[in-house]
């Protein structure tokens, strides 16, 4: 789960970590009162969007497309250019190289102190698999896409890696410090820094904590100027507060939906829907319709204890989509047997209407009766007995290739 | 042989009286798996009904482990608890018995718990995890066998096909390919789809390698990490048994996290194409499509003269 740079800041300054003094805002109005409050002469304007390469980003009306300025984060020297800037931004769309052609409208901005800086950092904290423990990156060259300093100069990337026995222990704060060329005051405020920020991470279950860049200003000392914060959301039951730092606006609101209803979906621009038990052979499922001619049209696991209610909430949230032009369900019954999702299935098709071809292979557990209920139906569902022959029957029936 | 669970290991189950792991603790049970008792705090003394026979239940990992002498548990505890469950069973096996094999079923725990789980268990060497997030370890024998966790257990035999796989169906859907082509399984294995877990592929691969009754191997990944690459490079140079792969998750679109918490395509890194090509270099013969595993795998055995 991500949250927007204003929310993270505020988790930062709440855990001690330094940032500058800002105001979230929603209109103009506020945004001018913002730099009134502020009494900085120079202030940054920012979108507020949960995808990265604002600065560089460009804004368009959401309706008649057309352009309306360039960077989504501005600097501004007077209360004219806030008016100006802050306007330009918000209810447009802004498109990143994140965001997809389609981009992001942005309803929140963020007004924010100027800062004289004398040096760019990159700090990241995140967990790294392949060690199996929390990692620190930093590096000097910040405020540059860090994907590009690691391919270009992976010498200029340091690294830590927390033994979760221990903790963040002191010698490696000053080490990654000492490893930026920080020395006296400077070095003393990163070596706080990074100890609240580390302590943040673990208390607030953080999958992702990304400060690009991190500052040192003139007086020595360590600012976070950008804050990316991502949850892990298996931690949701223990952090109460995030229901409130949800951005709903930011999410797909048919995968909420379906989330609710203890189903995994992912929309994807195919016509082909899957209606798929276990998140591997729901990959698998969409891997080899593609395999055969056709185009997925949508991930979806309904789980491995899915009952009838649950399978014809998957096929509404299939049918929501008006791409799809056919369904293939496959279901490897274990603990599910399969009579009772061939109910499901013919429940569905009947509650719903279905008038798309519909593929259904099922096998595992009780196949025979399962397979024994679809046949004696007097719905227009396509058996299948593996997964090859079930993609080849939905491509050919959509008129596809294969 | 099999591989690190015999076909009579003696099983206990963590969150016996709760309705997951009550299910499927009968559900093992009817497989033939040497289920001892389990374990749920508060409810020491009580015992539980399992297809008509009653299992005792104790409060603490430490006193069923030294009750029983049982060779694995699996844990079937809700993900607020999980991470503490595979804690004590750990510290358990380590100070009764010195060894011990944990499956975690749970789906969804958080990874921050595992990271402090997986280094409490890797500081007692004796304690191997599986998991979480997966469908546990099955090892198949001639009349009913092992089975510790959720997977159908009629769909497996006896045989010498060594299963690994991150993913629970798609290791059924692999299961019922051997089938198909007449070949039974020695050890099955789910690793679990989470970020951070027990086991990995390596040291699977490195298991039945070892076993005697493993001929070939089918390892199955999906999209994220680099888990499937290492072992892959691993495999080349240490592993002689003919290895099928597949790898899911080719149509996934980056950033997009599919179902398991680990699946996901980040910075670009973790993708099936890059995964499928590792298999490759290593020699490891790969299946585009599952249903076409059981034919990649009997060409395989052809070749190296086991059919």
């Amino acid at each position: 789960m991500n949250i927007h740079e204003y929310q993270g800041k505020a988790l930062l300054k709440e855990n001690g970590v330094p940032v500058l003094e800002g105001v979230h805002c929603t209109s103009v109005e506020q945004a001018l009162a913002a730099y009134d409050t502020l009494g900085s002469k120079v202030v940054a304007v920012k979108s507020q969007i949960h995808a990265g390469g604002r600065g560089k980003g460009t804004l368009y009306n959401p309706d008649t497309k057309e352009h309306v300025m360039d960077g989504g984060v501005k600097i501004a020297f007077s209360k004219d250019e806030v008016e100006k800037y802050s306007s330009h931004i918000l209810g447009n769309l802004l498109v990143t190289i994140q965001t997809g052609e389609e981009g992001k409208v942005v309803n929140n901005l963020y007004i924010e102190s100027g800062c004289e800086i004398e040096h760019e950092y990159y700090l990241a904290l995140l967990v790294d698999r392949d060690n199996k423990s929390v990692l620190i990156m930093a590096s000097t060259e910040g405020g540059m896409d860090i994907e590009d300093v690691a391919h270009n100069t992976p010498d200029l990337i340091h690294k830590i890696l927390v033994d979760p026995n221990s903790g963040l222990l002191g010698f490696q704060k000053r080490d990654l410090g000492m490893a930026l060329g920080l020395s006296g005051a400077a070095l003393k405020s990163f070596f706080k820094m990074l100890g609240k920020m580390y302590d943040m991470f673990v208390s607030n279950d953080c999958a992702m904590v990304e400060i690009n860049p991190l500052v040192k200003n003139k007086n020595d000392e360590i600012i976070a100027l950008d804050a990316k914060i991502s949850f892990d959301e298996n931690a949701e039951f223990r952090h109460k507060n995030w229901d409130v730092l949800r951005d709903l606006s930011e999410e797909e609101d048919v995968e909420i939906r379906a989330k609710e209803t203890g189903l995994s979906y992912v929309k994807l621009d195919g016509n082909i829907g899957c209606l798929v038990n276990g998140a591997g052979l729901a990959m698998a499922t969409m891997d080899v319709i593609k395999l055969y001619g056709g185009e997925p049209a949508n991930f979806l696991d309904v789980g491995g204890g899915a009952n009838e209610e649950q399978v014809k909430t998957a096929f509404s949230i299939i049918l929501e989509d008006p791409n799809v032009k056919g369904i293939l369900v496959n279901i490897f019954g274990g603990i599910m047997r399969c009579d009772i999702i061939a109910r499901g299935v013919i429940a569905a098709t009947e509650a719903l209407s279905l008038d798309v071809p519909l593929v259904v292979r099922l096998a595992g557990t009780n196949v025979d009766e399962g397979k024994a209920i679809l046949a004696s139906s007097t719905l227009n569902i396509h058996p299948a007995d593996d997964l090859a022959e079930g993609a080849k029957k939905i491509v050919s029936l959509i008129g596809g290739e294969a | 042989m099999a591989i690190w669970i015999e076909e009579d290991a003696k099983v206990l189950v963590q969150g016996i009286t709760g309705k997951q792991g009550h299910f499927h603790a009968d559900k093992m049970v009817e497989y033939g798996t040497n289920i001892v008792g389990g374990c749920t705090p508060g409810k020491g003394g009580q015992t539980v009904e399992l297809q008509g026979k009653d299992y005792p239940v104790w409060d603490s990992m430490r006193e069923a482990i030294a009750a029983t002498d049982a060779d694995a548990t699996v844990i079937y505890v809700p993900p607020p608890f999980a991470g503490e469950a595979i804690m004590e069973a750990a510290e358990a096996f380590d100070a009764v018995k010195g060894e011990g094999v944990v499956v975690c079923i749970t789906e969804g725990i958080p990874t921050l718990d595992m990271v402090k789980a997986v280094s409490y268990v890797y500081n007692r060497p004796g304690v191997r995890l599986i998991g979480p997030n997966c469908p546990g370890i099955i090892t198949p024998g001639e009349n009913g066998g092992a089975k510790i966790g959720i997977m159908p257990g009629h769909i497996h035999a006896k045989g010498r096909i060594g299963i690994v796989s991150k993913s629970g169906t798609l290791t059924y859907e692999a299961v019922a390919q051997t089938m198909s082509i007449d070949e039974g399984q020695s050890t099955c294995i789910g690793i679990g789809g989470d970020p951070v877990n027990g086991t990995g592929f390596i040291e699977c691969l490195a298991a039945f390698e070892a076993d005697e009754q493993t001929e070939a191997i089918v390892m199955i990944g999906e999209i994220g990490g680099n888990a499937e690459q290492e072992a892959a490079a691993w495999a080349a140079e240490n592993v002689t048994k003919p290895i099928v792969g597949f790898v899911a998750g080719a149509t996934a679109p980056p950033g997009k996290r599919m179902g398991h918490a680990g699946a996901i395509i980040s910075g670009g890194k973790g993708t099936a194409e890059e995964k499928f090509a590792a298999f490759e270099a290593a020699g490891i013969a790969c299946a585009k499509d599952p249903s076409e595993l059981g034919a990649v795998l009997l060409e395989s055995l052809k070749k190296a003269g086991l059919r």
